[in-house]
């Protein structure tokens, strides 16, 4: 049998506000094997975003396990979760977050100079990925010098210069008009189609349609996990 | 790794120009105050050493009233009872100690040969004037006895005095007038190469009688033996005390003359020290002000870094390598300012402003420590920033 790459165990994660403790995940568990396609969807306040924090490394939950490619990373301090998420996680934001300064190129550069990968190598990398959302001709450009659909095109190539084992995309055509959203969404397509593996976390009924495996949260459990949405 | 990080700097740097030069702006004012004072102060000490160290180290003054180099100068010329009678006082008590006792009047006078005029300080001293303050003989002779005793009118001149007044003639012989009177040049001395080479030399009888001065500015002579400078001014002391009060005369050797000098120097270099530190001090809080403020303007930038893999390290390193390039480009300009000043100074002005390396290094230091203190904060806030609430901040 597969060994999943990502797998979540029974995980809790409470959140204290004054006196209150919310709980944003009652025992959460899922696993995420190499190439598929997971959309998590959920209304507002279901507990959605932590699980995104969760499966991008950028939280630990309260209990439970989270173990990437065989490494039980939820008690892990940030430091050490720094440079794992740098190199199994690369991630798509619904308002793209490039530094306005930047060119596309550097901005494509970033999680590089935070890996081991060697300096040398970092422009092709990115020139390579840059290419490869179709945007070749940007390299130059300062990233508020460019469209949203251009924006959150570098967004996918800085996700992907690393080469992840997970790309985690949040509501990653929200900030988009309907047909630039389409092209993203097919651009993620793509993607999965070369074998990368996708986690879609959104509120759309209708985009979570493209994913291959839907899990469905409310109040920080999962109702409905359905391979055909 | 340090090279890309300065260069990211240079860039959030670059991108609000008028705010980065106002936070400078302390740090500039700090260093440029520092280098240019310090270089003006080892100007001055360079040219007062020079002038002492030419007259030679065993020389002993006695000046009139209680000389306190720290007080009001004016103060020590208020009752001065020196005149001849201590001259042969010292003479008659304290020959065993002291040679070459000279009496020394000092007159800021306008000297001409024909159109050519000259202001210099005139000094009036006796015939051992040439060996007390060791003076060679470049053309002629120094002034006799006989000629102190008859109040001649008689002078030698300095080096720059005499090229001064005859620039391509032999001096010798020709008469010069200080103010309206005329003196004839009987010597010229060799170049020492200090501001002694513009004094031109009289007998004080002269100077009595002609300018109608009573008293000596000092009194100027050298002690028998280098080792004992103590105790011959003990003992010329003694001889004064027959008829002066201790508080009416001071002795003092040119070591202590130039000590005291050093002394004041120091205290001089301690102020321009806390100048320095309190404008440091305030071009460092200015800059930890505006690093807050870029740490929170850049809360989205620092969250997107954290989820791409910069570890808390990494972040307070790179504000912390901003926050120093800030204090250090301030503290290169301001140096830059400082040295152009004593550039300036020294070409314009000619008078030797140096800037030493040490005072370069330390300016360098300061600033590179400034923007290290004082980016730590900032450095730690941003670092210690959650990366979840960074994201979302707008």
């Amino acid at each position: 049998m597969r060994s999943p790459i990502l797998s979540i165990k029974n995980v809790y994660k409470t959140y204290s506000v004054g006196d209150q403790k919310i709980n944003a995940l009652n025992g959460v568990s899922l696993e995420i094997f190499q190439g598929d396609f997971v959309a998590i969807v959920g209304k507002s306040g279901s507990g959605k975003s932590t699980l995104m924090h969760i499966i991008g490394l950028l939280d630990t939950p309260t209990s439970g396990d989270v173990v990437i490619n065989g490494t039980n990373v939820s008690k892990m301090d940030e430091s050490s979760l720094a440079k794992i998420r740098n190199k199994e996680i690369g991630f798509v934001f619904q308002s793209f977050n490039l530094l306005s300064r930047a060119t596309a190129l550097e901005n494509v550069m970033l999680p590089l100079q935070y890996s081991d990968i060697p300096k040398e190598e970092w422009e092709d990398k990115s020139l390579k990925m840059l290419s490869m959302v179709d945007l070749q001709e940007r390299v130059s450009n300062k990233s508020n010098e460019l469209s949203g659909g251009q924006k959150q095109r570098v967004a996918i190539a800085r996700a992907l210069v690393t080469d992840p084992t997970i790309v985690l995309a949040d509501e990653p055509t929200g900030n988009l008009d309907s047909r630039t959203g389409k092209e993203i969404v097919k651009k993620f397509i793509e993607l999965n189609e070369s074998g990368r593996t996708i986690v879609l976390v959104t509120h759309d009924n209708d985009l979570a349609k493209i994913a291959k495996k839907v899990f469905v949260l409310s109040d920080g459990e999962i109702v409905k996990q359905n391979h055909d949405f | 790794m340090i090279f890309d990080l300065v260069k990211t700097s240079f860039r959030s740097l670059l991108s609000n120009k008028t705010r980065t030069f106002l936070t400078m702006l302390g740090i500039i004012i700090g260093v440029f105050a520092v280098i240019s004072l310090i270089s003006i102060g080892q100007g001055i000490q360079n040219y007062v050493t020079g002038q002492f160290g030419k007259l030679g180290s065993d020389l002993i003054f006695v000046t009139p009233g209680k000389l306190n180099l720290r007080g009001d100068p004016g103060a020590n010329f208020l009752a001065n009872k020196l005149d001849e009678k201590h001259y042969k006082l010292i003479e008659n008590y304290a020959s065993d100690y002291v040679k070459e006792v000279t009496p020394l009047m000092e007159i800021g006078k306008t000297i001409s040969y024909k159109n050519k005029t000259y202001y210099t300080e005139v000094q009036a001293t006796n015939e051992k004037g040439v060996t007390t303050y060791r003076i060679e003989l470049d053309k002629g002779r120094y002034f006799s006895r006989s000629e102190v005793n008859s109040g001649s009118k008689v002078v030698m001149m300095g080096s720059t005095s005499a090229t001064e007044l005859f620039p391509n003639q032999n001096p010798i012989g020709k008469n010069i007038k200080i103010d309206d009177k005329t003196f004839t040049v009987i010597g010229v001395a060799m170049e020492k190469g200090s501001q002694l080479d513009r004094r031109v030399y009289i007998p004080y009888t002269t100077a009595k009688h002609l300018f109608n001065i009573k008293n000596f500015s000092a009194l100027v002579m050298i002690s028998q033996s280098s080792e004992n400078v103590e105790s011959a001014m003990k003992r010329v002391e003694l001889a004064l005390r027959r008829d002066l009060d201790e508080d009416e005369f001071t002795v003092i050797s040119q070591k202590d003359l130039l000590s005291s000098f050093q002394s004041i120097l120091g205290t001089i270099t301690i102020g321009i020290g806390a100048i320095a530190a309190i404008s440091l001090l305030v071009g460092g809080i200015g800059i930890m002000n505006i690093m807050l403020v870029t740490v929170t303007e850049r809360t989205q930038e620092i969250g997107l870094r954290k989820a791409v893999g910069a570890t808390p390290n990494n972040i307070a390193t790179q504000f912390l390598v901003e926050a120093t390039s800030l204090s250090v480009l301030g503290g290169l300009i301001g140096m830059g300012m400082g040295i152009l000043l004593a550039f300036i100074v020294k070409t314009y002005f000619n008078f030797a402003a140096e800037v030493p390396l040490w005072s370069i290094l330390l300016a360098f230091g300061f600033s590179f420590l400034v923007g290290v203190v004082f980016g730590t904060y900032p450095a730690i806030k941003a670092a210690n920033k959650d990366p979840i609430e960074a994201l979302r901040y707008e």
